[in-house]
């Protein structure tokens, strides 16, 4: 009652104000109490379990801690891990230059073939279904099941290819060779998930103004440069975030295949090994991490504010 | 003919709605090209159901060698797969991890979404940004501080037998959730957005409560996103290898994606059974991906292109 009494105060406040205003007094004290609860136990669990980590790791890449005793016994060293990563941790730079190998081959092969396969089967023909289901079904399996199917056709003697072309090659084993077996299967998986995208943009783009350029006289491929393509923006911003955040998450299939190493080393392998391995270098390993970290938030934030930048506006 | 020409010029996609164009040659190398392209993607899955119908000694050594025909098909090494390697119970693991996890995912999130969707306050945009940056963080970067938080934590025995977080389904749990819902908000909330304001403004003269606005109205429209996100969810959580792999240390805890990288040493000496035991896995993802797969394009939609 006390609350319906006020409101015609408050249109005095000025233009921008009455909607926030208005909406706050209509709030009973149990009503706030509510959607504090609701807004407040999701970000509490998720803040403390992911930010909250996620800034330790920076504190710790300071220091040197072999994880034994309790957080007294870290020798805080400035950046002293840092200096060793870049100068002297031999699997570093091996493991930064698979990393972007793996961005290149998704981001330059994966996704146009993903896009490609998305506009031909937007045409929807007959049978598109069953194209649609067959491209996409290895994202639904784990990375980790990907490295055992591929293993059958890269084995060195039990694998399919050595065995139809009677070719020794060790697939997986040569270090010069296997970060790009590896990523054929990696491929494999992003261009079915890359697909999907796209066929979901494509479907929302308005099937009129694709006419309407056609009946311009405009060819299928410039409709598609002119038309099509600009209206699939938001689509892009999203495809191209996908892909470079799982270029750099990438780790269950090179951990299944060799933990690893031996030509398989990525950012994500290098700093489970050192927080898992017999060396326990706790402060080293989130070093790593940090790197990792601050390569993924740039995208991460120039992801955000893209995206939430029109909505501000609106 | 005189009415069949305008059609024709309007453009071949009334046509394709349709799905009765006449055979051009341009769409015959269109579907064979497509239908190549398919079984080659499905190829390496094929093969390894081919491999995993075959028995050991046909294919290894020099018996036929793995590129051959002929020989023995039969299901022995799905069966063997699921005896020996005592696949019943890591999927017993697997299902004790994802249901719990699918539905608080889906509960807290929703009202995350619904508190930032629906009402404006300050900060409103950021702890949406919190929630969509978290889950983009490669999970690499928090593993030290939760490890060792994880250690810390004390259970009790009842709810876990190693007495902390570290090595118990909770653990599992409590982490899919908290990095789960980062993404679950961000699709829901969008999805939220798109309701019509009018909806709670209405009940809101009738003097609904915050929580009846959600329970009542809001949640009840969310069923198609929903269907959409907990086929992904599940996906991702039953697929999970990284978090499975760190915080569960007990072999017999472990949920089937990484119970499989360790029977793999243990028990898998040959090929045929891997390939067997890896589709075995395979089985609940691929079920519930077709089983849902209408559902689960409409809330890309909702996902993708609203972002």
């Amino acid at each position: 009652m006390a609350t319906s009494t006020q409101q015609p105060a408050a249109p005095t406040a000025g233009a921008p104000a009455p909607r926030r205003r208005r909406g706050s007094r209509r709030f009973s004290g149990r009503d706030k109490l509510v959607l504090g609860l609701m807004l407040g136990v999701p970000t509490v669990l998720h803040v403390a379990l992911v930010w909250l980590p996620a800034v330790l790791s920076v504190v710790l890449s300071f220091g040197k801690w072999d994880g034994i005793g309790g957080v007294s016994s870290i020798k805080w060293v400035g950046a002293d891990n840092y200096h060793q990563i870049a100068t002297n941790y031999p699997p570093f730079w091996p493991a930064v230059h698979h990393n972007l190998y793996w961005l290149g081959v998704l981001l330059l092969i994966g996704t146009p073939l993903g896009l490609f396969f998305a506009i031909l089967l937007d045409k929807e023909l007959k049978g598109s279904r069953f194209y649609q289901s067959a491209l996409y079904t290895p994202v639904v399996l784990s990375l980790a099941l990907v490295g055992f199917i591929w293993t059958l056709i890269y084995s060195n003697d039990q694998g399919l290819i050595n065995n139809a072309f009677g070719s020794h090659v060790d697939w997986l084993g040569n270090p010069k060779v296997n970060i790009w077996a590896v990523l054929v299967a990696a491929t494999w998986k992003h261009v079915g998930y890359i697909m999907v995208l796209y066929l979901a943009g494509l479907k929302s783009v308005d099937t009129s103004i694709k006419e309407a350029s056609s009946i311009d006289g405009a060819t299928e491929v410039q409709t598609f440069r002119y038309v099509v393509f600009p209206a699939l923006r938001p689509v892009n911003v999203v495809v191209l975030v996908v892909t470079v955040i799982e270029s750099l998450r990438a780790f269950d299939i090179v951990y299944i295949l060799n933990g690893g190493t031996n030509g398989l080393e990525l950012l994500s392998v290098l700093i489970t090994q050192n927080i898992l391995g017999e060396a326990s270098r706790l402060g080293f390993g989130s070093a790593i991490a940090v790197i990792l970290l601050v390569i993924s938030l740039t995208f991460i934030i120039t992801y955000l504010v893209n995206t939430f930048r029109r909505e501000a506006e609106s | 003919m005189g009415v069949e020409t305008p059609a024709r010029t309007r453009g071949s996609s009334a046509e394709r709605r349709e799905g009765k164009a006449p055979l051009r040659p341009a769409r015959v190398v269109l579907q064979v090209f497509l239908a190549v392209t398919s079984l080659v993607w499905l190829f390496p899955l094929l093969y390894a159901v081919y491999t995993a119908l075959r028995p050991y000694q046909d294919t290894a050594g020099n018996a036929r060698g793995y590129f051959s025909l002929g020989g023995h098909y039969n299901f022995k090494n799905f069966t063997d797969a699921w005896t020996q390697a005592d696949f019943p119970h890591y999927f017993v693991n697997t299902l004790i991890v994802t249901a719990p996890s699918l539905v608080l995912i889906l509960i807290l999130s929703s009202m995350v979404a619904f508190g930032l969707s629906r009402f404006n306050f300050k900060g409103n945009l950021l702890l949406l940004m919190i929630f969509t940056a978290g889950n983009l963080l490669p999970q690499q970067v928090l593993i030290t501080p939760l490890y060792r938080l994880y250690i810390k934590v004390p259970l009790p025995g009842w709810m876990s037998d190693s007495g902390t977080l570290y090595d118990s389904y909770w653990g599992l749990i409590l982490i899919h959730v908290a990095f789960q819902i980062g993404f679950c908000t961000f699709v829901l909330s969008n999805y939220m957005k798109t309701l019509p304001h009018e909806l709670t403004e209405a009940a809101l003269v009738d003097g609904a409560s915050v929580w009846r606005q959600y329970y009542q109205i809001v949640l009840p429209l969310c069923r198609a996103p929903f269907a959409a996100l907990a086929t992904l969810e599940f996906t991702w959580i039953y697929n999970d290898f990284f978090w499975a792999t760190v915080l569960v240390q007990s072999g017999d805890k472990k949920p089937i994606t990484s119970a499989l990288a360790n029977l793999h040493g243990q028990y898998f000496t040959n090929n045929n059974l891997i390939a067997a035991a890896s589709l075995l896995t395979a089985i609940p993802t691929l079920i519930v991906y077709f089983a849902l797969q209408r559902q689960f394009i409409g809330g890309l939609t909702v996902g993708a292109t609203k972002g």
